[in-house]
């Protein structure tokens, strides 16, 4: 069960960071606020799953002790949303496929027998939609805007696609999670997001990238090269101020 | 930043039912799909709104300055156009 809730929360927190990069960045100022909004809807969500499994693992450790003194190897977020993403048709491309992918797992655990997961489900839900509706309205218009702004959201569709698969990938997960209603299947979303993204790739003029899924085991502790920078950045402060508030 | 090339849109939200949208700033975006969006995450955040209204600025026709004296002074001598020449009834509570 923690397992599960760590992997959630892992995905939203990691994500969360790296859509915090683009603050200052965007190519226009109404970007950078809503793509904060976003990463701040994704930290909401990180906080919530992770209060809840820091409460199950009654270890005395609370969300920032999760969220800030776990190692590498004990984050449990897909490397989907870990690699960097200083390309802002990488960064829609990115929140199409997790958007999209969240709002499926969201809608379906809205229905989990755990009513605190279901809860915090309920609203991520609404959040999501709106992620998904921006990742969308910014891929279409990206991929049937000018040649150059399709050629390059075609190349960003075709660097993040192959990370996709390991949301599906369901071998971290206790099968008796699924079997009494708590978690949703991970490889069941397979084929609903594909789907919504297939639908969102075909209107913005972009073709579906065939790829291999790439070689990604996040969900088992393995990440890549640019998890650890992250981490750094994300983990120091904390670190070297124990219990500091501000 | 560079300069944005996305046209200019003027926001109006509606802070609640009953109540007339009120300008409340402005903002760029390439159409109004995405100016709607903008919006949203620029001035509701807090919960200001549940309507929202964009217009193309290029689309609002507005009073210069230069014509200022010829279009509102004409009003400032013409206090008859106040209703205030009226004697209130004693006992009418609610006029």
């Amino acid at each position: 069960m923690i397992a599960y809730l760590l992997a959630l929360a892992d995905d939203a927190l990691v994500s969360s960071q790296r859509l915090g990069w683009w603050i200052s960045r965007a190519p226009q100022l109404e970007e950078d606020v809503a793509l904060a909004n976003i990463g701040l809807d994704q930290l909401g969500q990180a906080r919530s799953l992770l209060t809840y499994a820091a409460g199950l693992e009654a270890a005395g450790r609370d969300e920032d002790d999760l969220a800030y003194f776990r190692d590498e190897r004990e984050f449990r977020n897909v490397c989907l949303v870990e690699r960097p993403m200083t390309d802002f048709g990488v960064a829609m491309a990115r929140l199409l496929l997790f958007s999209t992918w969240q709002h499926e797992l969201y809608t379906r655990l809205t229905g989990s027998t755990d009513e605190t997961v279901s809860a915090i489900a309920a609203k991520a839900v609404k959040e999501t939609a709106y992620h998904r509706d921006h990742a969308q309205h910014w891929v279409i218009r990206l991929g049937d805007g000018t040649e150059q702004s399709h050629d390059r959201m075609q190349a960003a569709l075709d660097a993040e696609w192959p990370w996709l698969a390991e949301l599906f990938d369901s071998s971290f997960l206790d099968p008796g999670l699924v079997e009494s209603g708590v978690a949703v299947d991970p490889a069941a979303l397979a084929e609903p997001v594909s789907a919504g993204v297939a639908a969102v790739v075909a209107e913005a003029t972009l073709d579906l990238p065939d790829a291999p899924p790439a070689h990604s085991r996040g969900r088992h502790g393995l990440h890549t090269e640019h998890f650890g920078f992250l981490l750094a950045e994300l983990q120091h402060l904390a670190r070297s101020h124990p219990g500091v508030t501000w | 930043m560079t300069e944005p090339r996305e046209p200019l849109w003027e926001v109006f939200v509606r802070s609640r039912r009953g109540l007339s949208h009120v300008h409340v700033g402005s903002l760029h975006a390439a159409d109004a799909a995405m100016a709607l969006r903008n919006a949203r995450d620029l001035y509701t955040r807090r919960q200001e709104g549940t309507s929202i209204w964009v217009v193309p600025a290029a689309e609002i026709a507005a009073s210069s300055p230069d014509e200022k004296d010829s279009f509102f002074d004409p009003a400032a001598d013409k206090v008859y156009r106040h209703p205030t020449f009226y004697d209130v009834p004693e006992g009418v509570e609610h006029l």
